[in-house]
């Protein structure tokens, strides 16, 4: 009951739904960048909305069944094959031991999930086997994914083959705008400041990574840079001296002293971290309330939506 | 106190604009009296120098519930800090050959080896943050005679056990990394050891104390020089 990986392509990670309750320690989160993604693919095989998966950054990745089993691969838009055959995503796919699942290089946004029926068997530390490298914490042995690692499977009972409708599968661009509750600092910041950051379009940068996205435009620094450390929440805008944003995303420290305007808000994320350096983001502004109600809707709807069987 | 939006599921309740240990204490009793108010709504918290972070889940709660459950939960007690935590020893070898660093802050503090290594030892230190990295505690504050800025090039490595200051804050570095704080010795005791529970030997607002001991002793503990 396993996979083996034949090549990790890019960058392979496991990752379930993410480390919490330890940042009192200064573990950080970890989890799946596209949360969206991880749930489809979970969902699609009947699997315990947390079970661990691979997180594949930008493609390559090569799997080899050991047992018969079903597979799910969502996310960036990538050529999928099962031994050289073109598959669909967002489904699941039959595989006899023996086959090959190879994912090609993404063309629209840039992670993809590849989950399996039951989930990846991986024991958790501290709650969690979400892979955080900085930390050397989660996966199989705090790191990425190798050529030869043998990938042990949940049992799980037989998986009925499900497609996710086209029409509700999540489509990625390189132009976003993300919505964003003003918070933490935004006192510091002027109205003229804000203004530039909700109406400027900024460019992700090419040094981006699991801890924080660095954009690129119009400077909005305040003059206050001597803050306390304090701590930081997913989807947190930080300004450093520069006056260029940074959006702090899963692998983010715990605490930090920069200014921070306010936070993206969570069911945006996937939108940023979908793109790839070059992408364009543009910011808006919305309330509290208007975010707990969109986050409520938006969770209503998607636990609403039916699968559609496979004959 | 001071509540503001962090995001849709966080929020940041500011103490003070200095830190202080009644501070840090009054935060500690609010994080206690909030987890036991709200229980499993709330999915994480971050104690910092002046300020508390909670992270909660919106699909069973929301800001406004939470900010009242805070302002509920704000201990107005005066209590002294010393009654707070418990009291963590620390050793440290402290030499030359394991504080890189130790005689040139001795040098720019008009000091003694010895008298640096003696100021560093008769203070008792407040765990004001956990964070940086897993098992980083910020202790503060130090006696300001040794008190120093961080180096104008950061190490690009700095070994596991590394006891330091910056500023009027000390440290022991929990694992190999890159650091700027000055290096004054090796402590052999893991501050973050996955395997163990618990996996660190102090939290937040615990006190810490160090105590000189010799390389023999430094060794003995499993020190690695």
């Amino acid at each position: 009951m396993s996979l083996t990986v034949k090549s990790p392509g890019m960058l392979s990670l496991i990752q379930d739904s993410g480390r919490f309750g330890y940042h009192s320690i200064g573990l950080t989160t970890g989890g799946p960048l596209d949360s969206e993604a991880f749930y489809w693919a979970n969902r699609l095989l009947g699997n315990e909305a947390d079970a661990a998966m691979i997180e594949c950054t930008v493609g390559g990745l090569k799997l080899i069944a050991n047992v018969d089993t079903v597979v799910a691969v969502t996310g960036a838009v990538v050529e999928v094959k099962i031994d050289g055959q073109p598959v669909e995503q967002w489904r699941g796919l039959s595989m006899r031991a023996g086959q090959a699942l190879e994912l090609g290089y993404a063309k629209e946004g840039c992670r993809c999930y590849v989950a399996v029926a039951g989930g990846l068997q991986v024991k958790q530390s501290f709650g969690s086997c979400s892979t955080v490298m900085r930390e050397g914490i989660g996966g199989l042995d705090g790191d990425k994914l190798s050529a030869g690692t043998v990938l042990p499977i949940k049992p799980s009972g037989t998986t009925p083959l499900k497609r996710l409708p086209v029409d509700h599968r999540p489509r990625y661009h390189k132009s976003v705008t993300l919505r964003v509750v003003l918070g933490y600092q935004q006192a510091l910041f002027s109205d003229l400041q804000k203004a530039t950051f909700f109406s400027e379009p900024y460019k992700v940068s090419a040094s981006c990574d699991r801890m924080g996205y660095r954009l690129e435009g119009a400077a909005i620094a305040t003059n206050e840079t001597a803050l306390l450390s304090e701590g930081i929440c997913l989807g947190a805008v930080q300004v450093p001296a520069d006056g260029q944003p940074i959006v702090l995303i899963n692998d983010r420290q715990t605490i930090g002293g920069y200014p921070k305007i306010g936070s993206v808000i969570g069911i945006d994320l996937y939108k940023l971290t979908q793109l790839m350096a070059g992408a364009e983001v543009f910011f808006s502004a919305i309330s509290i309330e208007e975010a707990h109600n969109e986050l409520h809707l938006a969770h209503c709807r998607r636990e609403k939506i039916e699968l559609l069987s496979i004959e | 106190m001071r509540i503001e939006i962090a995001g849709d599921s966080a929020l940041i309740a500011y103490f003070s604009e200095t830190p202080s240990p009644e501070v840090s204490q009054r935060i500690q009793q609010t994080q206690v009296a909030l987890l036991a108010l709200m229980g499993e709504s709330i999915v994480d918290t971050v104690v910092s120098y002046a300020s508390l972070l909670i992270v909660f889940n919106p699909l069973q709660t929301d800001f406004w519930a939470v900010k009242n459950a805070l302002v509920q939960s704000f201990s107005h007690e005066n209590t002294t800090a010393s009654d707070a935590g418990r009291l963590v020893t620390l050793p440290v070898y402290y030499s030359e050959e394991s504080g890189p660093d130790l005689s040139a802050l001795a040098l720019a503090a008009g000091l003694s080896v010895a008298e640096v290594i003696d100021i560093h030892q008769q203070q008792e230190y407040r765990v004001y943050a956990i964070g940086f990295a897993p098992g980083f505690a910020y202790l503060g504050e130090v006696d300001q005679r040794i008190a120093a800025a961080r180096l104008a090039t950061p190490r690009m490595k700095v070994p596991r056990g590394a006891v330091a200051i910056a500023d009027r804050q000390t440290a022991v570095y929990p694992a190999v990394s890159p650091g700027g704080w000055n290096l004054i010795g090796l402590c052999p005791q893991r501050m973050f050891d996955p395997d163990k529970t618990p996996s660190m030997p102090v939290v937040a607002g615990d006190r810490v104390s160090f105590e000189s001991i010799t390389r023999d002793e430094f060794l003995r503990l499993g020190g690695e020089l």
